[in-house]
C-alpha cells in the first residue's frame, strides 16, 4: 500500500505486527480468538474493517462484543451483548470440531521450521527447564480451524529448528505475523520468510529464527498502518501497552 | 425438597475426604475460591485436583500441601504469566507433583464421558502432537462405522465437585448465567455435588426462570451461601474479576516464604469468607457490578 496522508508515520513494529494480524481477517470471518496479542488484532479487526466477524472465545462466548480489552478470555465483558453464551462442551464440539471456524489465532512459546508449537515444556517432558501452560484448547484449534494463524515475535530461542515439545500441529498453519516480517510455509510446509517491515533487513530476521532461513525470490511489502489504527491501539485497545510496546 | 443448606465448614467437613478426587471448576468465572480455602483449613491431604485451568486456586493449594496429583488443560495465570507453585512442584528435581495433562477439549470430553455414564469420549484430535506420548491415558478407537481412527480420553468421575454460582434454592437448584464452562458435566460426572452461592432464593424463583437451572437439586448434596465466595475470580452481575490480584499474585507466588505468608493471613489466618472480607476494605465498592438487567421473558402457554 502506498503511503497516503491516512499513513501513520510513527509506530512500533509490535503495532506493527498487530495491526497485520487484524487484517488477515476478514469482515464475516468466524474466528477463535485466543489470550494476548491475537486478542488485541481481534478485537482492532473489529472496531476497524471488520465489523461483522464473530469472535469465539473458548469459554463459551460467540459473538462477543467487548467493550474493554479482555485481560483474560474468560472476562465478564465477552459476555455482556454477546450473541450466545454457551458451555464448553458446545464450543469444542458444535463449533470447532464441527468446522465452523474459520480462522484460528495462536500464540506460542517456541515455534519451529513446521509451524508447530511448544506451550508444554522447555526441555524433557518429565524433567522439564522450564514448565509452560500447556495446551489449553491450541492443540484443537490448530487440528481444527481452517486457517490457523500464529502471532508472536521473533526470538532465536523461541523460533528453534525443531520444538522441544509438540502440543500443536503446525499443518494448518498459514501465516505467522512477527515483529520483523512474515512467514509462510513453503510447498514442503517449511516456514519461509515472504515480506519484511520497513528497516528490517534479512539478515536481522536470521540471526533471530533456529534454522537457515530461505525467502522468497521477491519479497512482499507489507502495508502501513493507518493513523486509525495506530490510535485505535493507543489509545482504547491497548492503553497499558501491554503488548504494543 | 430436602433443606441442603450447610455452613462452608460443614460442606467440606461432610463431603471431600482425605484422598478424593476433586474438582473445582469454573472457567475463569465462578471459580471456588473460599471453598479451596476452607479445604486448606481443614488440612486435606492427598488430593487429586483436576480443573481445566488450575488457576491460581490450585496453585494455592498446592503450595498448601492438600494435592499429591494435578489432572489440568492449561497452567497459568491468565493473562498474566506462571502458576509458581505449581512450577516448583513439577520442575523440581525430582518432581513434588503428579500431573496427568490433556487439552482443554480433552478435559470436556473426559467430563463428558463422567456425566454420561460412558467409559471413554471420542474426539477429533492430538494428531502429529506429543501430547499422547506425554500421556499414555490418550489413546485411539477405530470407528465402528466409518473406520476413522478417533482420538479418546477415559472418563472423569470425581469424587467431589464443588460449584459455584449466583444462586440456587435450599434444595441445590442451582442457576448461573454467563460463563457455564464445564460446571453442568462436573457435577454430573461426580459422586457428591457442592453447590456455593452469592445468593440463597425461594424455589418458586428458580421455577419462574427454569431455562437458567444449570444443576438440579437432585444431583446436589449441599448448598453453601457465601457471598464473595469466587473472589478474585468473579460472578456476573455480582462483582468483577479482580484483575488487579491475578496480576498482583505472580510477585506473591514467586517466592515460597511470600506465598506462606499470604496462606497464613488470607487463608488459615480467617475462619471464613466473611472474615477474608474484612481483610479487604473497599474490595466490594471496587468491584461491584454495574447492572444489564435482561428483559426476560414470557414462559406462559
Amino acid at each position: 500500500m502506498p503511503a497516503t496522508a491516512e499513513t501513520a508515520t510513527e509506530y512500533t513494529r509490535n503495532e506493527l505486527m498487530c495491526v497485520l494480524a487484524a487484517r488477515e481477517i476478514a469482515d464475516g470471518d468466524v474466528v477463535f480468538v485466543g489470550i494476548g496479542l491475537p486478542n488485541l488484532a481481534c478485537n482492532l479487526a473489529r472496531a476497524t474493517h471488520a465489523p461483522n466477524m464473530t469472535l469465539i472465545y473458548e469459554s463459551g462466548a460467540v459473538g462477543a462484543v467487548p467493550e474493554r480489552v479482555p485481560p483474560s478470555i474468560g472476562d465478564p465483558a465477552l459476555v455482556t451483548g454477546s450473541l450466545m453464551v454457551t458451555s464448553m462442551s458446545d464450543i469444542f464440539q458444535c463449533f470447532l470440531q464441527n468446522g465452523k471456524i474459520q480462522v484460528g489465532f495462536l500464540g506460542g512459546a517456541q515455534v519451529d521450521k513446521h509451524g508447530n508449537i511448544n506451550t508444554t515444556t522447555v526441555g524433557p517432558y518429565h524433567a522439564p527447564k522450564v514448565r509452560l501452560p500447556g495446551s489449553g484448547g491450541a492443540c484443537e484449534i490448530a487440528q481444527h480451524a481452517q486457517r490457523v494463524l500464529i502471532v508472536t515475535k521473533l526470538d532465536k530461542r523461541a523460533f528453534p529448528d525443531q520444538v522441544d515439545f509438540i502440543t500443536s500441529n503446525g499443518k494448518r498453519v498459514k501465516k505467522v505475523i512477527t515483529n520483523m516480517g512474515i512467514l509462510e510455509p513453503d510447498d514442503s510446509g517449511e516456514l519461509t520468510l515472504t515480506a519484511l517491515y520497513p528497516g528490517v533487513t534479512f539478515e536481522q530476521v536470521q540471526e533471530n529464527v533456529g534454522w537457515p532461513l530461505k525467502k522468497t525470490q521477491r519479497l512482499a511489502d507489507v502495508s502501513l498502518p493507518t493513523l486509525k489504527e495506530i490510535e485505535l491501539l493507543r489509545a482504547k485497545l491497548d492503553p497499558k501497552r501491554l503488548h504494543i510496546q | 425438597m430436602k433443606n441442603k443448606v450447610l455452613s462452608m465448614k460443614e460442606a467440606v467437613a461432610a463431603f471431600v475426604q482425605d484422598g478424593d478426587t476433586v474438582v473445582i471448576e469454573g472457567f475463569t468465572h465462578l471459580i471456588g475460591f473460599a471453598a479451596g480455602h476452607e479445604i486448606i483449613r481443614q488440612g486435606r491431604k492427598n488430593l487429586t485436583l483436576a480443573r481445566l485451568t488450575p488457576d491460581l486456586i490450585y496453585d494455592q493449594m498446592i503450595a498448601a500441601g492438600v494435592a499429591k496429583k494435578l489432572i489440568f488443560s492449561w497452567a497459568g495465570n491468565p493473562g498474566v504469566g506462571s502458576l509458581h507453585a505449581f512450577r516448583r512442584a513439577v520442575e523440581a528435581k525430582p518432581p513434588t507433583l503428579e500431573i496427568e495433562e490433556y487439552s482443554h477439549f480433552g478435559m470436556v470430553g473426559r467430563l463428558s464421558a463422567g456425566a454420561a455414564n460412558l467409559p471413554f469420549w471420542p474426539l477429533r484430535n492430538y494428531e502429529g502432537t506429543d501430547i499422547p506420548k506425554a500421556n499414555p491415558r490418550i489413546k485411539t478407537v477405530n470407528c465402528p462405522y466409518t473406520g476413522e481412527k478417533l482420538a479418546t480420553v477415559p472418563a472423569l468421575r470425581p469424587d467431589v465437585t464443588i460449584v459455584h454460582a449466583q444462586r440456587a434454592d435450599a434444595g441445590g437448584n442451582t442457576q448461573v448465567w454467563g460463563l457455564m464452562g464445564v460446571q453442568k458435566e462436573a457435577a454430573f460426572a461426580s459422586r457428591r455435588v457442592i453447590v456455593v452461592v452469592e445468593e440463597l432464593v425461594k424455589e418458586s424463583i428458580i421455577r419462574s426462570d427454569p431455562n437458567r437451572t444449570l444443576i438440579p437439586g437432585l444431583q446436589v448434596d449441599a448448598v453453601v451461601l457465601e457471598p464473595w465466595g469466587a473472589h478474585p475470580s468473579y460472578a456476573q452481575g455480582y462483582y468483577d474479576r479482580d484483575n488487579d490480584f491475578y496480576a498482583a499474585w505472580d510477585k506473591v507466588a514467586r517466592e515460597e516464604t511470600s506465598l506462606k505468608k499470604y496462606l497464613d493471613e488470607f487463608v488459615y489466618g480467617v475462619k471464613s469468607r466473611a472474615e477474608y472480607m474484612k481483610k479487604h476494605p473497599g474490595l466490594a465498592e471496587r468491584l461491584a457490578a454495574k447492572p444489564r438487567i435482561c428483559a426476560g421473558v414470557d414462559y406462559g402457554y
